[in-house]
């Protein structure tokens, strides 16, 4: 078992080994409905993008009065709020810094991601209370670069998603400072802050939130001989594609426990609701399970098969398990259907009458099967039977997006507790 | 009026002669086990001939070590700092702070420059960088003409700007086209051109084609044209940017000995003699345009185009 030299991983407590270094799990969120799910489905810190010097411009941003708002619901759950404000600005970015460097910090945020050092030089003078967290898109890779942000004072870094497990062991052991490591979600295929494709192919910036995604084209493979230009791929192969598969760590969570990772960071500010509360629940799940009795744990197939509800791209375990190869990317292949909808918010339920009332987020008619999932339940499947809206009337089918409804089901939920449907 | 340095990438030892012949006031020069994309593959032994014909020249030497280090490189950075040090290389260009905190250790009166290529976009992290040690930033290619003079205006270190040349668009671990071969089930293909140089992404949308290479460093993919701004040279060098850029990465001997050849008679003429510099310029454009490459059209890069976000 391999062991970091900074914080002690786990004690022998009666007899049986037990986690007491557990990470934090850390997850996105692109608005304040995002945010309070991700907190009451399990997360310890979430990171929110502002409405500046934050990459994922066209994401849904917080204002500052929503970041506040979104401090008071975290400080109630003993979760941490963070704000990625991680561009490499530009001179023209310069103003204006200070002043919203010093709202986030009246706003009660713990930390800022940041990559510039403008920003975090910015940060230091102007809200000397924030953490700073080093961005991935600084794409650290060594544990030497890592020692020389922990002398600049530095609380966190992020790795480059091109770091392996061997590689974070040694830097964790050399180094002590908190690291944070990604474990699930879409990812750059370039060294993140060393892609530049958006700026050439569409006039946008992608290191300031611009990147329209150009790895994920398609294009032709050609070499050049002798001025002839000679195509390196046949009439039936799939062109040349540099489209990586979503990242996905779930069987390497014990590894990253056991390495003392810090921070377990989910990707996605951009991603659903539905997304967010299922990839956090699964995680929260197996990192509780692991910590409690790491000897015996397993994964559990249905963990597997939760994650894979909300994946709209297969997943692989990228660099942390070595170099990946083609099975990696995808080749004329770009997404695929998740298997289920969103479907509804449990907004209340009468254990009495067993009636449920439920936003409605995705249209469905009784004599539909769905399933219900939350951090208080385990997951099971209804057949709905009759519908009413709020006044009694009897509805043929939940049509209306946000529409309020009952109906019954057999088991106990809990508000945002979340429905889905199979389709 | 203060002329900027113009330095430009060699292909082999020999080729270093003529570009100095041609009006180079400095190299850079490196091996790709440590340094980025660059136009010859220069070893140890190299680098000592290098500095020697260089000092024949009287023209500077600097070298890449800009490369994004993994531990595994780690250890052996200060011998290769030290070996640098002692064979007189005027300076090492970096991007990684390992290479930072090495030089500090190792041969802390090194000169140092910053370059990371994509990330140099703001006078203060230029003066930032200074602060840690660096006596250049090399800016990000994805500013325009009034972002450099304004970076210019307000830095504590020299500042250097490419000024010709492709540039890289996007840098991967992952073996790219090793990938795509494999998945095509030509194995055979990997071994044979996998390092080849002349391959090409064509995009079709924008009728673009796209240099790319692979290396130690992984996949790089390069801009579909060739920067040149021998006819815009004036705003700089009034500004004093202190030093141009040629880089002949991709790109034959003859040619880049020609175009440092143009460049240097534009540099000259427009800090010394204004009014012919502003009659020639357009020739000096035409000269190069005829010697382009016909797969590598000029343009003027981000110099005079706005980036949205
Ligand atoms: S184009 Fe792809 S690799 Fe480049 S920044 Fe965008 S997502 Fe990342």
């Amino acid at each position: 078992m391999m062991i970091a030299k900074n914080d002690k991983i786990s004690e022998i407590i009666n007899g049986k080994r037990v986690i007491v270094k557990k990470p934090e799990l850390l997850a996105p969120a692109g608005n304040l409905e995002k945010l309070k799910v991700a907190i009451l489905y399990g997360a310890d810190a979430v990171f929110i993008g502002g409405q500046e010097y934050g990459l994922r411009s066209n994401a849904d941003n917080f204002t500052l009065e929503e970041i506040a708002e979104g401090v008071r619901f975290a400080n109630k759950y003993g979760a941490k709020i963070y704000v990625t404000t991680n561009i490499y600005a530009h001179n023209e970015n310069i103003p204006g810094l200070d002043k919203y460097l010093k709202g986030l910090e009246e706003a009660g945020v713990t930390g800022i991601i940041v990559a510039d050092p403008l920003i975090i030089e910015t940060a230091r003078r102007v809200a000397p209370k924030l953490e700073v967290h080093l961005s991935t898109q600084q794409s650290l890779t060594n544990w030497k670069a890592v020692q020389f942000w922990k002398e600049e004072g530095l609380e966190r870094v992020v790795l480059a998603r091109e770091t392996s497990a061997e590689e974070i062991r040694e830097i964790k052991e050399k180094v002590d400072i908190e690291i944070e490591a990604f474990i699930h979600g879409a990812m750059c295929i370039a060294y993140s802050g060393r892609c530049v494709l958006s700026n050439h192919m569409t006039a946008r910036d992608s290191n300031r939130g611009g990147c329209c995604q150009s790895c994920r084209w398609d294009y032709d493979l050609y070499k050049l001989d002798s001025g002839k230009e000679i195509a390196l791929f046949d009439e039936n192969d799939a062109p040349f594609a540099m489209s990586p598969k979503d990242l996905n760590l779930i069987q390497s969570i014990p590894k990253m426990i056991e390495l003392g990772i810090d921070s377990l960071k989910i990707e996605g500010r951009m991603k659903s609701i539905h997304y967010v509360a299922t990839v956090v629940s699964v995680y929260r799940k197996v990192i509780d399970a692991y910590c409690a009795d790491p000897d015996n744990f397993v994964i559990k197939k249905e963990w597997l098969e939760e994650l894979d509800k909300c994946a709209n791209r297969d997943t692989a375990p990228a660099f942390f398990e070595g170099v990946p190869g083609y099975k990696e990317q995808m080749f004329g292949v770009h997404s695929k259907k998740t298997t289920y909808d969103f479907a509804g918010l449990v907004l209340d339920y009468d254990k009495e009458t067993k009636m449920v009332t439920l936003q409605q987020r995705n249209f469905f008619k009784p004599g539909d099967e769905v399933e219900f999932f939350g951090p208080q339940i385990d997951n099971f499947t209804q057949v709905i039977e009759k519908i009413w809206d709020e006044d009694g009337n009897e509805l043929d089918a939940a049509r209306h997006p946000l529409q309020i409804v009952k109906f019954k089901v057999d088991k106990e939920v809990f508000p945002y507790n979340m429905m889905r449907k199979g389709h | 009026m203060k002329k900027p340095e113009l330095l430009v990438t060699p292909i082999d030892v020999a080729h270093i002669r003529d570009l100095a012949e041609a009006g180079a006031d400095a190299v850079m020069i490196g091996e790709q086990r440590y340094g980025l994309r660059l136009a010859g593959e220069f070893k140890r032994e190299d680098i000592v001939e290098a500095v020697k014909v260089a000092r024949e020249h009287n023209i500077k030497v600097y070298v890449a070590m800009n490369a994004i280090f993994h531990n595994d490189k780690v250890d052996e950075l200060g011998d290769y700092v030290k070996f640098l040090a002692d064979t007189g290389v005027d300076a090492i260009v970096f991007g990684d702070p390992a290479v930072l905190m090495t030089v500090r250790e190792v041969a802390p009166h090194m000169k140092l420059h910053w370059n990371t290529e994509t990330t140099a976009t703001n006078w203060y992290a230029c003066n930032y960088w200074g602060r840690k040690g660096a006596k250049r930033a090399v800016l990000a290619r994805e500013i325009n003409m009034d972002a450099i003079i304004e970076i210019k205006e307000h830095a504590e270190v020299e500042i250097e700007v490419q000024v010709h040349g492709m540039t890289c668009m996007f840098q991967s671990k992952r073996s790219l086209i090793g990938n795509y071969f494999e998945y095509q089930g030509k194995v055979m293909e990997i071994e044979k051109r996998k390092y080849d140089k002349g391959m090409f992404l064509y995009d079709k949308e924008r009728d673009n084609k796209y240099p790319i290479f692979e290396d130690e460093n992984g996949t790089h993919i390069m801009s579909p044209n060739d920067i040149c701004i021998i006819d815009e040279l004036e705003d700089m060098i009034d500004a004093e940017i202190d030093s141009f850029k040629i880089d002949g990465i991709l790109h034959e001997r003859e040619y880049i000995t020609e175009v440092t050849k143009k460049y240097r008679l534009a540099i000259d003429l427009c800090a010394e003699n204004r009014e012919e510099y502003r009659k020639v310029k357009d020739q000096l454009l035409a000269e190069i345009e005829a010697i382009q490459p016909v797969h590598r059209p000029l343009d003027t890069g981000f110099f005079f185009k706005e980036t949205v976000y």
